[in-house]
């Protein structure tokens, strides 16, 4: 069957009065961005309460779905066939026809819900519901009709066309990207933090992204992992604006300076405050990271506390209390897990003591961060000014 | 100034192997199997590059069989020979320190019952005679050993394991994979007792995709391509003409003025080893350095992992190569190195250069320049 249109649904209650135009305006701009890849020319419009997307004459529509369904806000797709309003004869003709071509054996229970977005149009809803259903009624004898609780609801919306729809496809729900502000994802390669940079992008916030590369200890390859894996997450988040800090002689240096089980520590420490400052830079309201409660020894609640101690900035932890296999779950579903499970060093791995300190005590770690007082201004400047930027679509 | 020491991955193509690849991809682009002009035209380049490998290898054209590269060729001389010869035993002998190219094979061959013998090899990676001549068995049908290996340059005593094999197994087929050792070594498969040989074209400065398989005319093997019958019957599929075409050119190029270029390669050698003996501590691996293989040097840079060296040197423009490499992750420490005796800490600082004609004594200049100036460093930032 070929369908005309997609009636989108989103979740209503949560917008009231002029947030919902907000609301509405960055659904639109994201499912727009959302279906310029794929063939053909999509018309996104929004009118009288609707979201609509009118299709092509042609066009792939398992990848249309597929592109909808990344769009954060959409709680549901309607596959919609659009007749030309030619009467209530004609109308009853055509709803027959799409029955019999979507559910030829029809022998269910089912309802029809009128509604007129064209008030003008001479027979109440009501009527219009009645007459469809008798059609319906005398052509499937097996059918039945029930108002409360049908196998089926055929929807019909009189505008200019007729408007005929009786299936809704889940979206993923959360709010359109773009109303929520935005915030810098502290992005390392592996399975945590693009499920975190997903899951916050959900409730509608923008992403930018940091990644530290430390060569020659990590390689181009593990560069490029970090580049693939941030444009999975733009497939649900739109285009993100990636910082590439060459991190190497700030690490080096805390290695030179500082007792090495604290290393990690001190060296995420450093993590967040340039990840601030890009995130600062950029209008940032927050930081996102991946950390999970005890999942390693930079993520027990003292260590968290301690890298958490140089950010004034909030920093957001949506995966905090989820166990290794629900991440897990989450990267298997937005597509990152294979790309994230690529073997290559990341930057914190490179020099981790065999014993790294657990509970960091904060005044010993301020005392460690004292000796570094000589370069490391000079060597945080070094590295915000080389950092490359790569805007991923 | 870039520095290309990776030679044993891939090589670049020459330019006359260019400058046919490129005619037949656009003025004799025939279907050599067609029975027009444009077919026989493009079906003469393919006579062309099998007489001159016959030349080459001192055998019969037809016993040359093409295929798209080293991994087709080692596959199809496992399992096709396996399982044409089933019928005249079920046991296989290979080595320890084959390319997976080999030792894959041989495990799947395993799984489908055949009984696989694993041969163990010397601290410098050569094979054991006294262990062949223990494992060979009347009922042994296929013997598979590696020319010269990939990983640390060692080279195997063809000749005499050629005898081995048929005096005690005299069903047996003899199997080289000459992948590092074509264009380099003469190789004559009648002389050595070899009925099947694998070659690989990129790694002679001819084109990706394009490889050979000496057959023996006396060998019997099970197609593993079926189709629309091309090299009589041995291996379906359209022949890749421009791949073959290369690789015939490359091969003649290769051995031309060959004991002069290998001089060039062993002096190579011998003074970057001569150069690295100055770094303290850095190990050179596999045979004395004249009796490997002239272009592969295997190092072992203790205190640097051998990641973090190849791109250390990569920022330098020099390219070498840690695919032996064990990484803290998943990937599994080098099955060659292991079985050499060498130590984890070893193997894990262990990287391979490998030569060509095309490099200079200037470019071994600066790659020792770089190592005098990175190695200290790197030592001193290492895991603790």
């Amino acid at each position: 069957m070929l369908f005309h249109a997609f009636l989108i649904k989103y979740a209503e209650i949560a917008i009231k009065g002029k947030n919902r135009y907000l609301f509405e305006d960055a659904l639109v701009k994201q499912m727009r961005l959302a279906l310029e890849p794929v063939e053909g020319e999509f018309q996104v419009i929004k009118e009288q309460g609707r979201v609509y997307v009118l299709c092509p004459e042609k066009y792939d529509f398992d990848e249309a779905v597929e592109a909808l369904q990344r769009v954060f806000g959409i709680v549901g797709i309607s596959p919609v066939v659009i007749y030309e309003d030619q009467g209530l004869e004609q109308m009853k003709k055509d709803v027959l026809s799409y029955m019999q071509a979507r559910y030829p054996d029809f022998s269910g229970s089912f309802k029809v819900y009128t509604r007129r977005a064209k008030k003008s149009y001479p027979v109440p809803s009501m009527e219009v519901s009645a007459e469809l259903g008798g059609v319906i009624l005398d052509a499937f004898p097996k059918a039945s009709v029930d108002v409360h609780n049908p196998e089926l609801t055929l929807s019909v919306e009189i505008r200019e066309k007729i408007y005929v729809y009786s299936e809704t496809i889940p979206g993923p729900g959360g709010m359109p990207v773009g109303t929520n502000g935005k915030a810098m994802l502290l992005l390392s390669g592996g399975i945590d933090s693009p499920v975190a940079g997903y899951m916050i992008a959900k409730r509608g916030v923008k992403i930018d992204a940091v990644y530290f590369h430390a060569p020659p200890y990590t390689s181009d390859r593990a560069k490029q992992k970090v580049v693939d894996l941030a444009g999975l997450v733009a497939r649900y988040s739109g285009p993100i604006r990636l910082h590439v800090v060459n991190f190497t002689d700030i690490q080096l240096y805390i290695y030179d300076q500082c007792p090495h089980e604290e290393l990690t520590i001190i060296m995420r420490r450093y993590m967040m405050r340039i990840a601030e400052h890009f995130a600062k830079e950029s209008g940032c309201l927050g930081l996102i990271t991946g950390e999970s409660i005890g999942q390693v020894a930079s993520q027990t609640l003292q260590s968290l506390a301690a890298t958490n101690e140089v950010c004034t900035l909030p920093v957001y932890r949506p995966v905090i209390g989820f166990d290794k296999q629900e991440i897990v779950e989450i990267s298997r579903k937005i597509n990152t897990f294979e790309t994230s499970i690529q073997p290559f060093e990341d930057c914190c791995t490179i020099f981790v003591a065999k014993h790294p300190v657990t509970k960091p005590n904060l005044n010993v770690i301020h005392r460690s961060e004292k000796k570094l007082d000589e370069k490391i201004d000079q060597l945080m400047k070094e590295a915000l000014e080389s950092t490359e930027i790569i805007e991923i679509k | 100034m870039e520095v290309y020491f990776d030679n044993s991955a891939t090589t670049r193509c020459y330019e006359s192997v260019k400058d046919i690849v490129v005619k037949t991809m656009t003025e004799d682009y025939g279907n050599p199997s067609a029975m027009h002009r444009k077919g026989v035209e493009a079906e003469q380049y393919v006579k062309n590059a099998a007489k001159t490998i016959a030349g080459i290898l001192k055998v019969q054209e037809k016993e040359i069989l093409f295929t798209s590269g080293g991994t087709e060729s080692n596959n199809l001389a496992l399992i096709g020979g396996a399982l044409a010869n089933k019928r005249s035993g079920n046991h296989i002998v290979t080595t320890a320190v084959e390319h997976a190219a080999v030792s894959q094979p041989a495990a799947f061959l395993q799984e489908q019952g055949f009984e696989v013998t694993y041969l163990p090899v010397d601290r410098e990676g050569r094979v054991k005679l006294e262990a062949l001549e223990a494992v060979l068995r009347p009922d042994t049908i296929l013997v598979s050993v590696m020319y010269v290996n990939n990983e640390v340059g060692s080279v195997m005593p063809m000749e005499e394991i050629g005898k081995l094999v048929h005096e005690k197994s005299p069903k047996a087929l003899f199997h080289a994979d000459a992948i590092q050792a074509f264009g380099k070594y003469r190789i004559f498969p009648k002389k050595a007792g070899i009925d099947l040989l694998s070659v690989s074209g990129h790694k002679i400065h001819g084109p990706k995709g394009a490889g050979f398989l000496y057959i023996s005319e006396k060998a019997k093997v099970q197609p593993l391509i079926l189709g629309g019958g091309q090299q009589n019957g041995m291996r379906s599929g359209t022949d890749n003409v421009p791949g073959i075409a290369g690789l015939g050119i490359a091969a003649e190029e290769s051995y031309q003025n060959l004991e002069e270029k290998n001089e060039h390669l062993y002096s190579l050698k011998e003074r970057i080893a001569g150069g690295l003996s100055e770094i303290e501590n850095i190990k050179i691996n596999g045979m004395p350095l004249r009796e490997g293989a002239p272009h592969i040097l295997s190092i072992s840079v203790m205190g640097v992992r051998s990641e973090v060296l190849l791109h250390a040197l990569e920022d330098r423009d020099i390219y070498i190569s840690a695919g032996s490499a064990c990484s803290s992750h998943k990937r599994k420490p080098s099955a060659v190195l292991t079985a050499m005796g060498m130590p984890k800490e070893q193997i894990e600082s262990t990287v391979r250069l490998s030569f060509s004609e095309e490099n200079t004594e200037e470019e071994a200049n600066y790659f020792l320049q770089a190592m005098k100036e990175l190695v200290p460093v790197l030592r001193r930032y290492s895991r603790r």
